[in-house]
């Protein structure tokens, strides 16, 4: 027991210094050029990224060779982009992945 | 509507994703035996997805410490470039400061720098309850899955396509807010690139190198001008 305490006490540090590292850093240069012209863009960049890494896991090689995800999006992002309503759009691509993967609807 | 119900609102998505891959981690932590309690105190103190999945595999293995110090420290260094396009966000101090630090997930960050914050001038308190909705749908998701183990019947599978769903719509956000191309385009290719070479290490490759690109960009426009 006392090594799982161990263990979790070690990766809440080293969870903690990757966060925080930083702000200890450059806390007092928070007005500075670069870091305003990062706050901008950095997001977007991470957005994409992240959208990528999420889709990323699935093997085109095999059926359904990504179908659900693929039309599961495309409902995400027009529902999105007709009504930008961010849970229903949300909402509407989950639900209908949910039923693609659970009923086998591509297979 | 209130700064806590509109981050409730915001943070919905993320309970979607939260809960079940919560549980999906619960149901394996008690398969190693440990006391389903030890799965709260996780979400609890590390407040970290990929990497508690990861130390599944390490307490499994009996891993040392020292390893698993610098496993963690591998997978989240990508946090370190979250941080730095929030240092002029966070302005608030002591406690309230390093709560948000700590709670700073992949979705946390999402939320914070893509939705509309409410604009009473009280913007990290919005943050502050973003972060801890966020660390609640994670807690309990934890906590249920350890608790109840593989007597869940519910199925909920591809539920976790709430997570990739809310990346979709907050890159439409980002889109809004940013307009230019460049960003998600330089993105994109960092992003497909890592995947296709660094699968294991994607996601601080991608970013490092995207922020790197930033920087460059930056500094070649302005000894232009």
């Amino acid at each position: 027991m006392s090594y799982l305490i161990g263990v979790i006490l070690v990766m809440a540090a080293a969870t903690f210094l990757t966060r925080v590292t930083p702000f200890m850093l450059l806390e007092k240069r928070a007005d500075h050029p670069l870091l305003i012209f990062l706050g901008r863009y950095t997001p977007a960049a991470i957005m994409a990224i992240l959208v990528i890494y999420s889709l990323g896991s699935v093997n085109l090689a095999v059926p359904p060779h990504g179908g659900p995800e693929l039309i599961a999006a495309l409902l995400t992002l027009s529902a999105h982009l007709l009504w930008r309503h961010a849970l229903l759009s949300i909402f509407a691509g989950t639900a209908f992945y949910m039923y693609a993967v659970q009923s086998g609807l591509f297979l | 509507m209130s700064i806590v119900g509109t981050a409730l609102r915001a943070s919905l998505p993320v309970m979607f994703g939260y809960v079940p891959l919560g549980m999906a981690f619960g149901i394996l932590f008690q398969d190693l035996g440990y006391p389903w309690y030890f799965a709260t105190l996780m979400a609890l103190f590390v407040f970290a997805g990929a990497a508690q999945f990861m130390a599944i595999g390490l307490l499994a293995a009996h891993a040392g410490l020292l390893e698993v110090a610098v496993s963690t420290l591998a997978l989240n260094s990508r946090h370190i470039f979250f941080g730095l396009s929030l240092i002029s966000r966070y302005s608030c101090r002591g406690v309230k400061k390093l709560y948000l630090i700590f709670g700073l997930t992949d979705e946390t960050y999402s939320l914070i720098t893509s939705t509309a914050v409410p604009p009473h001038g009280r913007e990290n308190d919005y943050y502050l309850a973003i972060t801890a909705f966020n660390q609640s749908y994670w807690v309990v998701g934890c906590t249920l899955g350890a608790l109840l183990g593989r007597m869940i019947d519910f199925d909920t599978r591809g539920m976790e396509f709430a997570l990739t769903a809310l990346f979709l719509v907050l890159l439409i956000e980002q889109w809004n807010k940013v307009r230019e191309p460049f960003p998600f385009l330089l993105a994109a290719i960092c992003g497909v690139a890592a995947l296709i070479l660094f699968k294991e290490q994607m996601l601080l490759v991608s970013i490092a190198l995207s922020v790197l690109l930033l920087i460059l960009r930056r500094q070649l426009s302005e000894s232009r001008t």
